[in-house]
């Protein structure tokens, strides 16, 4: 397993888009606060474009690598392996090179402008959405055999994420206004991770006032120790259930 | 050696393996021969465990190949088209597998990386290379290892002749030494002087098994080609 994570890792470096990504970030985050003079409205704004461009590099970028690698795979396949462990070595491959590339690129001016709280909190939920859509990318890739087909179900998994999802959920807020939702709100909040991220490092920001009384209900579940590990718990699932279900498939997949 | 039970294998309404059941054994050389199409590389897809069939088993030294992967080490698989990383150099490659293997240098047979001249080639990319290139680096992966068991897809197709002629060399001093070979071809002139057996397959069914010399006694003719023509007519 080592070893083909090993040559995973060597091969996204010497593509070069990871290590543009992390400059990316990287050049991102310190211009953003150079930009503000208080360091908390820096994450703020650091946040909106994270939760935005993390899930469409890593989701995107994902299903274009495993895609691309299908002579690999095939290779790899008539050798004594597991399938399983082919399967999970370029999921931990791919997962190890953008969470690392995220950590560099927002990890170290966090670090250095923003070492709170809210900073680390973001951080770990950042890490955990990076590989959150790998996942999700290799789940896509494996249900279809088509690469244009692929990589527009990963496209179009990112915009339900991003935006779809929250045009739903006020929809919904909005047809069942009589009715209070504010609880089942916290449910809904788990099936989207983009949406739970947000709202956890929010929450640690103190804006929670501006949401009214959901945001207040948020405080009360999400505040708390146990909402915390809870909401935790639900990101983790994110990735773990892709990655099951995606190798649970590749196990059986003709190639 | 490989005994394969009944294998059915559907792609969406193409029936690509009906109902296949083969015996191979040590020390033979077993040529699969047949139209395009009649689901010769599919069941060796089976064998190696890429493909899985629908219904049906196989078992190779006389363990189920489903869930087992260790029974790879003992087969060296020759593709029909070699693909491989593009990024990676004929070096890499190289050291991968044995890396993946894990075997020691001592134990390998590089007589082909030799022959064919690819160890003045290391440093090229896989990219780069022609498709006669290619399949010499696919047959030196196959025969590396010193595998029991050798299964090549269309081995000559691509390799010019010199080339060839090495490889036919090197398949009978393997077969000399006792191993399992199968050969898809569709140059059976080339097969003539090589196989023991001869399988014969026809829109995913199995025609017949049978050892050359049977077939030749059935037929009449010497030559394995117009042995296969005459069969071909007779259906």
């Amino acid at each position: 397993m080592k070893k083909i994570v090993k040559y995973v890792i060597i091969d996204i470096l010497r593509n070069k888009i990871v290590l543009a990504y992390t400059g990316f970030l990287l050049l991102l985050s310190f211009s953003i606060f150079n930009l503000e003079d208080n360091s908390a409205k820096g994450l703020l704004s650091l946040l909106n474009i994270i939760l935005i461009i993390v899930p469409l590099v890593s989701i995107l970028f994902s299903s274009i690598y495993v895609y691309n690698s299908a002579e690999f795979l095939e290779l790899l396949v008539s050798q004594p392996l597991k399938r399983r462990t082919i399967w999970l070595s370029i999921f931990l491959g791919l997962a190890c090179s953008l969470s690392f590339a995220f950590f560099i690129g927002v990890g170290i001016p966090v670090l250095i402008y923003e070492l709170t709280g809210t900073g680390i909190t973001m951080l770990v939920v950042g890490l955990l959405l990076s590989v959150i859509f790998v996942a999700i990318a290799m789940l896509a890739t494996v249900k279809t055999r088509d690469k244009a087909k692929g990589i527009g179900v990963s496209i179009l998994l990112w915009l339900y994420f991003s935006l779809l999802f929250d045009g739903l959920v006020l929809f919904l807020l909005f047809q069942f206004a009589d009715y209070p939702l504010e609880k089942a709100m916290i449910g809904i909040s788990a099936f989207n991770p983009i949406d739970l991220s947000r709202i956890l490092v929010l929450l640690k920001m103190d804006v929670s006032a501006l949401m009214g009384y959901t945001g207040a209900i948020f405080k009360d579940f999400f505040g708390t120790t146990a909402g915390l590990v809870i909401s935790l718990m639900v990101l983790i699932l994110w990735i773990v259930i892709p990655a099951w279900l995606s190798t649970r498939k590749f196990n059986r997949k003709d190639l | 050696m490989i005994i394969a039970n009944n294998i059915n294998k559907q792609f969406g309404k193409l029936k690509a393996l009906d109902n296949v059941s083969i015996t191979c054994n040590k020390g033979e050389c077993i040529a699969l021969i047949g139209p395009n199409g009649s689901g010769k590389t599919t069941f060796i897809k089976c064998i190696l465990g890429m493909v899985v069939c629908d219904s049906g088993f196989i078992t190779f030294n006389g363990k189920n190949i489903l869930h087992n992967w260790q029974y790879r080490a003992d087969i060296g698989y020759m593709p029909q088209i070699g693909r491989y990383p593009d990024n990676m150099t004929i070096g890499q490659v190289l050291d991968m597998m044995k890396d993946i293997r894990n075997k020691k240098d001592e134990q390998l047979d590089k007589d082909l990386i030799n022959q064919f001249g690819l160890d003045k080639l290391l440093d090229k990319r896989m990219r780069t290379l022609s498709g006669g290139t290619r399949q010499k680096v696919s047959a030196s992966l196959a025969f590396l290892f010193n595998p029991d068991v050798l299964i090549l897809d269309e081995p000559t197709a691509g390799l010019d002749p010199v080339s060839s002629e090495i490889l036919k060399a090197k398949i009978i001093a393997e077969k000399a030494k006792g191993k399992l070979i199968m050969i898809t071809s569709h140059v059976l002139s080339e097969l003539d002087d090589l196989v023991t057996q001869v399988i014969f397959m026809q829109e995913g069914k199995l025609c017949f098994h049978k050892s050359i010399s049977e077939l030749r006694t059935d037929t009449g003719e010497e030559k394995l080609s117009k042995a296969i023509a005459s069969v071909m007519l007779k259906n």
